[in-house]
């Protein structure tokens, strides 16, 4: 689908900052999370976690806990089917482990209760027999030939033998010849990085309600950014058909990528399966940062060469992540994302990711992104620093535009790039005096976006209302934006219409929702289906006035003739026209289902200053703006949501977020005491710059904006810190003890 | 698990003294329902103390004030005299948890919990404050340094707990300041803190020095030397580098998941020299 012909088109609700829709009921404790629901004669599910990094399972006797009361069911691995697609397989065996428990924190039995204090005691009575087994949990460790191997037989083909067993992955991206580039450099400067794992710090611990006859039909009530995600891994996981299975998504406590995967939901269908009772099964914090999907650990060497007036002849990285305990190949985006903000004659980025004794990874705000770009962005600052030059003007020399043949392979349409530059440079942040200590850092940012499938149905109601379904959890207003594409499409008012989100037995398949593809896909599938309605509406008006169906157009909200040769009819308005729809043919409706394509690539740029207490390491941010481009923003606010929220948590990351392993290979801060998130009083007003550069791939020039804000907070702090420490920083987090034992030497 | 509510502090006493499982007592109930929930304690027994006469008052007493056992952070902060007499102990009381916990943490709860990191003990310590603890067998009073044995241990005897802290008076010239290190603005738990608490003569030299130390050591530490060094001068850059010397020298801290020894070592001295500056200048100190 194209962009509109229209680009001087007057949008009267698309752009304006309506009230949200599920504010009051947030606000008032009104909305129903995933641990709210509840259901008669339900029973509490709770989870048994391994201890040790890795161990063998011998043998796990559960006849004690079984035989306590109040308990109604104890399940292992064995009650889940054993999958033979292999990412259903590793879905069903990190949701309980079968013969190794592959991290501290994976589940290895779940018991059923008639009370959460019973299921608690059941489960210190399920003896479990361990043999402990060497463990790894540092990237660079576990690519080592003789490293302790994760799972053996996991590798890809493209894998060079000889290498751990531990390393599942290999991928290569780039174009030119960069020997020759590397020659025609003035300056040369390679780096190692290194980045900690981080968690999306979601607020909303995973919860979920299932219930699963022994006619094999259930019902699950969870809170997940796809339920027709959870709809596939529990049908995988418990051998069922997909059609006997019908998952409601609720309300979402944030998700960030973290909820693109199962943990528990499988384990509380298995319990109800064997105790034919519903069982809720809610996370605790500790359950949430121990075994659920944080992001990769990373460890990466950056090159890249430059003239001293700023151009780039030549850059290679590579990339080391590891994705936990699991095949992963969130290291292809990060090799692919590395270097996309430049228009570079020679470039080559390698990719490898290895298996580490660590949580399944699971996405994270443009996975693989940040950390890559991090590094890029970290090395390119320092040759400005060096060659002394401007950064912006550096960034602005070499940056990507239309036509630029990308590092990743694509050639770019219509991207921001430039514009995000120039806007940067234009604004009053970049030329602000500094202090002692402080110091100044930018850095560019991107992401793909995407697209995917999509299902909106659009109903016209009998009061001239309007109901929209899709098939997406709302994790970043999206609900709010649908209503106001389909307002903005029919041309009625937006509190006529309300957007609400279909179980998975009520709606189409639809890809979860990540890739910020919601406003994007959705929303384009929305103002399709408008126009569905719309054309019937149409034929029912030409049907009425007797003309043809051509001759009735649609304007403002209303029916009216084409033109003086239709005739004078006064204009229908879509609600009297659905008054009647019964005796015109019936109800109306529309619909539309696509694999959306041309989500249109996003670029931002972020400033930032930092100040540093040269004598205890400590960081504060003293001032922040972030520019994107938007495409076009549906609700500004919203949009300015996710610049801010994308900015925080790369705080976070940059600063103090770390995943901090002890020897034993057991995880020390499982709580948001020493896991620590920023908290309101870290952070300065966040400044926003929206730019709107319609994507040509969307009828409104949308472009997804929920992803790329997290990427270049880590380098743009880092090169803020490095400039006011006067040291280069070349690992996250920066923390205290980091940053004064790199200022003091 | 039994929740009393005992009628006096004897009655208190005796229940506790004759538990024969885990007993926890409650007053802020800060650190205690946070165990709970955690599941890393299932006491047989919760003593309810915080309804006792005087649990929740501030009352002066000889100059100095009497602080009881379960008046809140948020109480403290609102008493202005004691603010005014001891603005070091109320900003490190101050400094326990959120908004949310202030309402209820105590200065007592955080001395008794042991941890070598409460922000409410260094200042009690500079302070000379004095524990009224009371027991089966009556009330005694034990300076507050001597409360903390190590981390999450105290001295207190089985049926023991602590009623009232007093804070004396302080002499004319005189002021004290806490100082914490945490990665965060706040939210946090002390990597490092220091408080200093200073008498000045007219002239502004310091006639008495009393620094203590947190989160660098098992307990709570009163550095003499380094009170010493500031003795007999103002605080100049050799005097301020020669108490920070005796500070790192009284540091023996662990590296953990939130600082390492070097850090936490510098970090003390870097918070014992800006306290001390700071409390100069609330002694009327000028440089």
């Amino acid at each position: 689908m194209a962009f509109d012909a229209q680009p001087t088109r007057k949008f009267n609700v698309v752009g304006t900052r309506v009230t949200r829709p599920d504010g009051v009921d947030k606000v008032t404790g009104k909305a129903a999370y995933g641990a709210d629901i509840s259901a008669p004669g339900m029973l509490h599910g709770r989870i048994l976690r391994s201890p040790h990094a890795h161990a063998r399972i011998v043998s796990i006797d559960t006849s004690e806990a079984e035989k306590l009361a109040g308990v109604k069911a104890v399940v292992t691995g064995a009650d889940l089917a054993m999958p033979e697609d292999a990412d259903f397989a590793d879905v069903a065996i990190n949701c309980l482990a079968r013969d190794k428990a592959l991290y501290d924190g994976h589940a290895v039995a779940a018991v059923a209760a008639t009370s959460k204090a019973i299921a608690k005691q059941a489960i210190r009575l399920i003896k479990v027999e361990y043999d402990p087994l060497p463990h790894v949990t540092d990237v660079d460790a576990a690519m080592k030939p003789d490293a302790p191997v994760v799972q053996e037989g996991r590798a890809l083909e493209n894998v060079p033998a000889g290498m751990s067993q531990n390393v599942t992955t290999y991928c290569k991206f780039g174009h030119g010849d960069l020997d020759a580039g590397f020659a025609k450099a003035d300056k040369i400067i390679e780096r190692s990085f290194k980045t900690a794992a981080t968690h999306q710090g979601y607020i909303e611990p995973q919860a979920c309600m299932a219930s699963l006859g022994n006619d094999g039909r259930g019902e699950v009530w969870c809170c997940t950014q796809g339920q027709y995600m959870v709809r596939a891994n529990c049908a995988a996981a418990l051998g069922v058909e997909e059609s006997q299975l019908r998952i409601t998504a609720s309300e979402i406590g944030g998700g960030f990528g973290g909820k693109t995967s199962t943990f528990i939901e499988p384990v509380a269908l298995a319990l109800s399966r064997k105790s034919g009772k519903p069982v809720k099964i809610v996370m605790t914090r500790d359950e949430v940062l121990k075994a659920t999907g944080p992001t990769i650990s990373s460890s990466m060497d950056i090159k890249i060469g430059m003239t001293k007036d700023g151009r780039i002849t030549a850059a290679r990285g590579e990339l080391r992540y590891s994705g936990g305990a699991y095949p992963n190949f969130t290291v292809e985006m990060g090799a692919q994302a590395a270097f996309a903000a430049y228009d570079l004659e020679a470039v080559e980025t390698i990719g490898w990711n290895a298996m580490t004794n660590r949580p399944k990874e699971i996405p994270y705000r443009a996975p693989g992104a940040p950390t890559a770009i991090y590094a890029v962005e970290s090395v390119v600052d320092e040759l400005c620093q060096e060659l002394g030059l401007d950064p912006l003007d550096v960034r602005l020399m070499n940056a990507a535009d239309k036509g630029t043949l990308s590092s990743y392979g694509p050639t770019f349409n219509d991207i921001g790039l430039v514009a995000t530059l120039e806007a940067a440079k234009a604004h009053p942040h970049y030329t602000a005096p500094l202090s002692e200590n402080q110091g100044r850092g930018l850095s560019c940012g991107f992401w793909f976006n995407f697209g995917g499938n999509t299902c909106v149905s659009l109903n016209i109601n009998d009061d001239g209302t309007v109901g929209v379904v899709e098939g997406n959890p709302d994790i970043g207003g999206s609900r709010a934006s649908i209503s106001m594409m389909a307002a903005e499409e029919l041309g009625v008012p937006y509190d006529k219409v309300r957007t609400v989100i279909a179980d998975t037995s009520s709606l189409g398949f639809n890809d979860i929702t990540d890739g910020s593809r919601v406003t994007f896909a959705v929303g384009l599938a929305t103002i399709e289906a408008a126009r569905a309605a719309i054309k019937e509406m149409c034929r029912r008006v030409a049907k009425i006035w007797d003309i043809d169906e051509d001759a009735v157009i649609w304007e403002d909200g209303c029916a009216k003739p084409a033109g003086p040769n239709a005739g004078t009819h006064p204009p229908m308005t879509l609600a009297e026209i659905a008054a009647i729809a019964g005796n015109t043919g019936g109800p109306i409706a529309g619909h539309h289902e696509v694999n959306a394509d041309g989500a249109g690539v996003s670029f931002g740029v972020h400033l930032c200053d930092t100040e540093v207490d040269p004598e205890t390491g400590a960081v504060k941010i003293l001032r922040y703006t972030v520019f994107q481009d938007a495409g076009k923003a549906v609700h500004p606010d919203y949009v300015e949501g996710q610049m801010q929220g994308g900015a925080v948590q790369g705080i976070g990351w940059a600063l103090n977020e770390e995943y901090i392993y002890g020897e034993d290979g057991r995880l020390q801060n499982a709580a948001f005491l020493d896991y620590r998130i920023p908290v309101a009083s870290d952070l300065p007003p966040i400044e926003t710059v929206i730019l709107e550069i319609p994507n040509p791939g969307h009828p409104y020039g949308v472009r997804g904006v929920g992803e790329t804000p997290i990427v270049p907070p880590l380098a743009a702090i880092a090169n803020a810190v490095s400039r006011a420490a006067n040291v280069r920083l070349t690992e996250l987090p920066m923390s205290p003890p980091r940053v004064l034992k790199a200022i003091t030497g | 698990m039994r929740y009393v509510k005992p009628e006096s502090f004897e009655a208190a006493a005796t229940l506790l003294r004759d538990e024969t499982g885990i007993s926890r007592i409650l007053a802020g109930g800060t650190d205690v329902l946070v165990q709970l929930k955690a599941e890393m304690v299932e006491p047989d027994l919760m003593v309810d103390l915080k309804h006792l006469p005087g649990m929740r008052e501030i009352v002066a007493e000889d100059g100095g004030f009497r602080i009881g056992a379960a008046v809140s952070g948020a109480q403290l902060g609102e008493h202005d005299a004691v603010k005014a007499m001891w603005p070091g102990v109320v900003e490190g009381v101050e400094l326990i948890g959120s908004s949310q916990v202030q309402s209820r943490a105590t200065m007592a709860g955080n001395l008794c919990t042991g941890s070598p990191a409460g922000d409410a003990v260094p200042a009690m310590v500079t302070a000379e404050a004095v524990a009224r603890v009371q027991g089966p067998d009556g009330v005694r009073d034990v300076p507050v340094i001597d409360i903390p044995t190590g981390p999450g241990k105290n001295s207190l005897n089985k049926g023991e707990f602590i009623t009232s802290i007093y804070l004396p008076a302080r002499p004319a010239h005189a002021g004290d300041c806490y100082l914490r290190f945490i990665p965060r603005t706040e939210m946090d738990i002390a990597v490092s803190s220091a408080a200093v608490s200073l008498t000045l003569d007219e002239e502004g030299t310091v006639t008495d020095a009393r620094i203590a130390i947190g989160a660098v050591a098992p307990t709570v530490r009163l550095v003499k030397d380094a009170g010493a060094a500031l003795v007999g001068a103002k605080p100049d850059d050799a005097a301020i580098a020669a108490m920070v010397r005796a500070v790192e020298a009284a540091c023996s801290p662990i590296t953990d998941k939130r600082g390492t020894i070097e850090f936490r070592t510098k970090t003390a001295g870097v918070l014992a020299k800006r306290a001390a500056l700071i409390a100069y200048g609330r002694a009327g100190g000028q440089l």
